[in-house]
């Protein structure tokens, strides 16, 4: 019903009905959901639920079996996740995509190296790429010590940033995060929360992935609700309280029936 | 054209870092040892130190010091070739016999020897990338084949296990220009492969630090499915480190040729071990994304002074694999401790 309503423009990331099959295995099923420009796109549920499938199909990682993805209103089929960036959909991977041992700033602009010269003689412009890579994480409020150290030595929420930094720097128009807060302590996924309401007010889409309601709920727009591989629906913040996301995440039988079994006999 | 950007000075970075920031980079620990040892046979030998003895340990640690490069290169990539040793071989075959036996221009030899060479390097990468199977175990293959190959076809062929009468070969002494020759330098006679070896060095290391493929190659070692995730294209950058060693065997290969004007069917077995050893000493992690082209040149140049001091101070030369076995140990120590110095968090 979220669809019927939509305006003119299409939305960056629309998916209809969209399902994955890995073999015999149905992994996702009839899902619908859109993402705007400045708008955060919620994508919750339990483990096994099919986050990552979904993800996967809108980065193109995975190719659909079912249904449809369109991209600014134009249907598509991603072969690859090139094909994605080159449409400005950027994913940052619950790994990050990052190389522990290389220092931050050949990360940032790992695949994307800026270059002076021509063919055989062009080498990389190491100040320059050094210089933005700390203007970058500046302007996403991180700041930080050395861009020469090994983003292996950063902390978890701190590697976050640089990644969604570098997204934004790339040109992205929507940013996939999968589940980025899962791993962190309480501080740091308030930090990364705080990365995506900047993302969101420089005109990014973005596409946020987890499993924790109290994450979600603050910093987004829309809600999709995910379960053993369908859809439990796609709702906008006014329709939904945390409680019952809470609630249809879980199920609400399965609460009651653990909470039954955890109260003092 | 003297434009520098504005120094960041950051109030965090501990005053500290010049030796914080040295002990970052992989070839420091080569470079002590390889200064040790150059003191140890300079003060306990004679010979060590004549213009003639200097000659003869850097031929020998330029021969290693070429493939120890390529192999470095491949490492950091996060492969390895065991068949970079008989590929030397194999190489010097093909144009050994091919020049000799069927009378093959001998520009023309050097360019199919080449293209054998590179071929089989594709090969290799080509299997390990499709499979997935570990390089260790592809390239043990690979090199059983090659050596086997080696001996039986020169057998077949020539009769014989080495290869004879290539100096009479038209335009032997042209190529020999390129391959075998000497120069002058401060009294010393130096061999042409020291300069192929300085250059390779200096080239490897510009490409791995300067260059977009070497920001490439650190990390499909580093972490190959992330740099896939951001674009890198893995399968490429690893079919140029295989090809790399198996054409840096082939350089190795017509260095010897045309240096003693023969090759045996054994030429380079056994040394597959020592190329990797080298770069390890050099500052190579075993798991990959790490490392230097200058380390595995210092790897070379320790084990070259090692190899000729031991001759030249008269003691029994199975010392050396003794040494070389200490030295590995050591330099796999070392690593370990850079890296947790280096504070990378899993
Ligand atoms: N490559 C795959 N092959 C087979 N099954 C898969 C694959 N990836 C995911 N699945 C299955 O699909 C379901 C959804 O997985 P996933 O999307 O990873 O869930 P989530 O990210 O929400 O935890 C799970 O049951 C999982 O086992
Ligand atoms: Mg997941």
């Amino acid at each position: 019903m979220t669809h019927a309503e939509a305006s003119a423009v299409p939305p960056i990331l629309e998916v209809r009905d969209i399902g994955k099959t890995y073999g015999s295995i149905l992994a996702l099923q009839g899902v619908s959901a859109s993402v705007g420009v400045g708008e955060v796109l919620c994508v919750l549920g339990d483990n096994g639920a099919g986050k990552s499938t979904f993800i996967k199909i809108l980065s193109g990682a995975h190719v659909h079996t079912q249904g449809k993805l369109l991209a600014y209103g134009v249907e598509r089929t991603f072969g690859s996740p090139r094909e994605a960036l080159d449409l400005g959909i950027a994913t940052v991977y619950q790994d990050l995509a990052v190389v522990p041992l290389m220092p931050v700033w050949r990360n940032f602009f790992l695949g994307s190296e800026v270059t002076r010269g021509f063919g055989p003689f062009s080498q990389l412009d190491v100040k320059g790429m050094r210089r933005i890579t700390k203007e970058e994480l500046a302007r996403m409020g991180i700041d930080l010590r050395d861009v020469d150290q090994p983003i292996g030595t950063l902390s978890g929420g701190e590697r976050q940033s640089v990644a969604i930094a570098r997204a934004v720097y790339f040109g992205a128009k929507v940013v996939i995060l999968d589940e980025p807060t899962s791993a962190l302590g309480v501080k740091q996924a308030g930090a990364v929360l705080k990365y995506i309401a900047q993302a969101r007010d420089r005109g990014l889409g973005v596409v946020f992935i987890t499993h924790n309601p109290h994450h979600a709920y603050p910093v987004g727009d829309r809600f999709l609700l995910l379960k053993r591989g369908t859809s439990l629906g796609d709702f906008k913040k006014s329709e939904i309280t945390i409680e019952e996301m809470t609630k249809l995440m879980a199920g609400a039988a399965e609460l009651d029936a653990l909470a039954h079994e955890l109260a003092r006999p | 054209m003297t434009l520098t950007a504005p120094a960041v000075i950051d109030e965090r970075i501990k005053p500290t870092g010049l030796i914080q920031t040295l002990l970052r980079r992989p070839e420091v620990g080569a470079a002590v040892a390889a200064l040790a040892i150059f003191i140890f046979f300079s003060v306990s030998t004679q010979a060590f130190l004549t213009p003639a003895g200097v000659a003869t340990w850097l031929y020998s640690a330029s021969l290693f010091g070429i493939m120890a490069v390529a192999v470095a290169l491949l490492m950091i990539g996060g492969e390895f070739d065991l068949s970079a040793g008989a590929m030397v071989g194999t190489t010097g075959l093909i144009v050994g016999i091919i020049t000799t036996e069927w009378g093959v221009n001998i520009w023309l030899a050097l360019v199919i020897a080449l293209a054998i060479a590179l071929a089989i390097g594709a090969a290799n990468a080509f299997v390990v990338m499709k499979t997935g199977l570990p390089s260790f175990i592809v390239t043990l293959a690979t090199f059983f084949i090659l050596q086997g190959v080696n001996l039986a076809v020169t057998k077949i062929i020539t009769g014989t296990v080495s290869i004879q009468g290539m100096s009479a070969v038209p335009g032997f002494d042209a190529v020999k220009v390129f391959f075998g020759s000497s120069f002058s330098l401060f009294g010393m006679d130096m061999k042409i492969s020291i300069v192929w070896w300085l250059a390779i060095t200096a080239l490897a290391t510009w490409i791995l630090l300067r260059t977009r493929s070497g920001n490439w190659i650190f990390a499909v070692g580093g972490q190959v499915t992330s740099s896939r995730q951001v674009g890198v294209p893995v399968m490429k950058v690893k079919m140029g480190l295989f090809m790399t060693t198996a054409g840096a065997g082939w350089l190795v290969g017509m260095l010897q040729l045309f240096d003693v004007s023969t090759v045996q069917a054994t030429t380079g077995i056994g040394q597959e071990f020592i190329y990797i050893i080298c770069a390890v000493v050099g500052g190579c992690l075993l798991t990959g994304g790490y490392g230097s082209a200058i380390g595995a040149a210092l790897g070379a140049l320790i084990y070259g002074m090692t190899l000729q001091g031991i001759v030249f101070a008269q003691w029994d030369n199975n010392w050396l694999k003794a040494f070389l076995g200490g030295m590995l140990l050591l330099a796999v120590l070392v690593n370990l401790y850079v890296r947790r110095q280096a504070g990378v968090r899993s």
